[in-house]
């Protein structure tokens, strides 16, 4: 590749997926994000309940990432050739991963009241601090 | 306990996100190409529409103020050639290469929807068919090449997909129907026989690239093992680059693909299903070299036929006197694309008679240069960017694997991702790059900002 600028990559991206589906992909990720630092600072505390639940969907979300970019590619697991397509396997798998984890967190949160929000579940079994 | 406060660490992250988002885009605009545009009443003609011409386009009017830049083209569909390989292979639909002409070309520009008839570099004049005339201070031809079908007797266009027959060069139609072929032949198995031509080619890659496509298909279809493979190249070698014959030897050998040297195909009787071959022998001791013919029968047959450069280019004077005579390929120096005799002429893309460059990742490296040196030209000084021979052509072995192959004038490898992505190992993210990235990048070329 001659020149790899961001500008560059931002056409390419725009080219992949058409623009508009872009910037709309970009915006929900945006949108989601946002959501997500919103709960956050709303209830000003991490609930480990609500996070049980976005890690346990953090599985699912690795392996239908990784399936749906072999579905759109015509590939499949035989066609990992070398260190470097590891990599890519698990990279796309940790983005499905993080992304399924954010947003399940952050519907459940947006579904409850802030009010219903426990205070922060600790380790201790219960017992208090 | 210990009680952490999520909310501070990820305001904190928030906030260093932003920052590192800002300084991305301040970075990013202080990269990219801020060069004052150039004013000029210039007249600049563009022959062809392509990847090359119309790339070309759109990095002329954003340096340029004031020029006429007219494109020459009678084609209203504008093909996307790298995608031919997957339609042929079943993986693509034959719409996934087409587009419109118009669809890529800038405001600012005037497209002539004819084809040029004739070029007088001496009056610096282009004649369309249609009889229009231009004169220009600036020509960049950039026809692409022609295939010459009728160069193989007995073979005609109208044959592709029926009896065994492919030759997906054509056009997407045709490589649609080279599918159909190519997956009868997989169902019922038989003997493959593919081609190449003994002229300069544009994606010399694209012949093995089908070889292993429907090899790779086959194996895994229901008739697996009842399938024969025969590669045949009218060269001495499987590639033009050592190192990558040499791969490409290897796997071939893996995939029991059998290799022919020095078979050229000649002509073709479709009744019988036979393939003639002409066919060349060197004496080991004497390095002599004598000729015969060899007939193979196929139940598939992949045409690839000679190329050359457009009847405008061989009839206008502008092609090599002494080389590639058959083939007509324009004269212009290897680094600048800057015709020799004729210094307002350039030539970009397949037309160009340099030794490698006839794939549209050459296209992507050749475009800045000549448009560096038409407007140095313009603003009355030197160019300085030259091209280096850059050639790519992501080799598919298999659905889901490819090698990416890239090299120079001097046969080097000249990975893009050096240590990343190994160029003779058959990966999964180079086959990800063809299929994914390659067309968007393609098009980004295409609007000049690749
Ligand atoms: C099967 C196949 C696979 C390929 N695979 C790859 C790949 O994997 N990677 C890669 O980088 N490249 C690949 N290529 C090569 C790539 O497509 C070409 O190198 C590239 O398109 C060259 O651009 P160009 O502008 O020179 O020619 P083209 O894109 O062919 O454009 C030429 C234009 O000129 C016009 N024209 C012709 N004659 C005239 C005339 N007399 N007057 C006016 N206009 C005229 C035509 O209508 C056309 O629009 C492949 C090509 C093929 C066929």
């Amino acid at each position: 590749m001659k020149e790899l600028t961001f500008e560059t990559l931002l056409a390419v991206f725009q080219e992949m997926f058409g623009a508009t589906l872009f910037w709309l992909m970009l915006a929900a990720a945006v949108i989601i994000t946002l959501a997500y630092l919103y709960v956050l600072i709303r209830d000003r505390s991490l609930s480990m309940r609500r996070f049980l639940w976005a890690q346990l969907s953090m599985p699912l979300g690795a392996v239908a990432a990784v399936l749906l970019t072999q579905a759109v590619t015509n590939s499949h697991f035989r066609d990992i050739g070398g260190p470097i397509d590891v990599i890519v396997l698990l990279i796309v798998a940790a983005i499905g991963a993080i992304g399924v984890a954010i947003l399940v967190y952050t519907v459940q949160s947006l579904l409850r009241r802030p009010g219903a929000v426990r205070p922060v579940q600790t380790y201790d079994g219960g017992q208090g601090g | 306990m210990n009680k952490t406060n999520p909310l501070s660490s990820s305001r904190r992250g928030f906030f260093g996100l932003a920052a590192a988002g800002l300084a991305a885009a301040v970075t990013a605009r202080g990269a990219g190409p801020a060069r004052a545009s150039v004013t000029t009443n210039a007249r600049i003609v563009i022959i062809g529409a392509g990847a090359a011409g119309t790339a070309l386009a759109n990095r002329l009017v954003q340096r340029l103020e004031g020029a006429q830049i007219t494109v020459i083209d009678g084609r209203t569909d504008h093909y996307y050639q790298p995608g031919l390989s997957l339609v042929a292979a079943g993986l693509k639909p034959a719409s996934y290469t087409v587009s419109r002409t118009t669809d890529w070309l800038p405001r600012g520009v005037t497209l002539l929807a004819e084809r040029a008839a004739a070029i007088d570099p001496e009056a610096r004049r282009v004649e369309t068919e249609g009889g229009t005339r231009l004169d220009y201070d600036f020509l960049i031809v950039a026809p692409g090449l022609v295939l010459d079908h009728d160069a193989i007797p007995g073979f005609s266009l109208d044959m592709v997909g029926r009896d065994g027959i492919g030759a997906l060069y054509a056009g997407p139609d045709y490589a649609a129907r080279t599918w159909q072929a190519a997956s009868h032949f997989i169902e019922t198995g038989g003997v493959g026989v593919f081609t190449r031509p003994a002229t300069e080619m544009k994606c010399a890659g694209a012949p093995l690239k089908h070889t292993f496509l429907i090899e790779d298909i086959a194996s895994r279809s229901p008739a697996a093992g009842r399938h024969s493979f025969q590669y045949t190249a009218p060269q001495g070698a499987l590639f033009s680059v050592p190192i990558v014959a040499e791969k490409v030897r290897m796997l071939y050998a893996e995939r029991g693909i059998e290799t022919h040297l020095r078979h050229k195909l000649i002509s073709i009787e479709p009744g019988r299903k036979q393939a003639r071959f002409e066919v060349t022998t060197i004496d080991p001791v004497t390095r002599a070299e004598s000729v015969s013919q060899v007939d193979m029968d196929y139940d598939y047959l992949h045409v690839i036929p000679p190329m050359r450069a457009p009847q405008v280019i061989r009839e206008s004077g502008l092609s090599w006197a002494d080389k590639w005579t058959d083939q007509g390929w324009v004269e212009c120096d290897q680094q600048t694309l800057r015709h020799l005799r004729y210094p307002e002429v350039f030539a970009l893309g397949d037309v160009a008679g340099v030794p490698k460059g006839k794939t549209a990742a050459s296209v992507k490296w050749q475009v800045p240069v000549v448009e560096d040196h038409l407007v140095a030209a313009i603003e009355g000084r030197a160019g300085t960017e030259t091209y280096n021979g850059y050639t790519s052509c992501p080799l598919i072995t298999r659905v889901g694997r490819a090698m990416l192959v890239e090299f120079d004038y001097k046969d080097n490898l000249v990975p893009s991702f050096p240590g990343l992505i190994a160029p003779l190992e058959e990966l999964w993210i180079s086959w990800l790059m063809k299929e994914v990235a390659l067309k968007a990048t393609y098009n980004a070329m295409l609007r000049g900002k690749a």
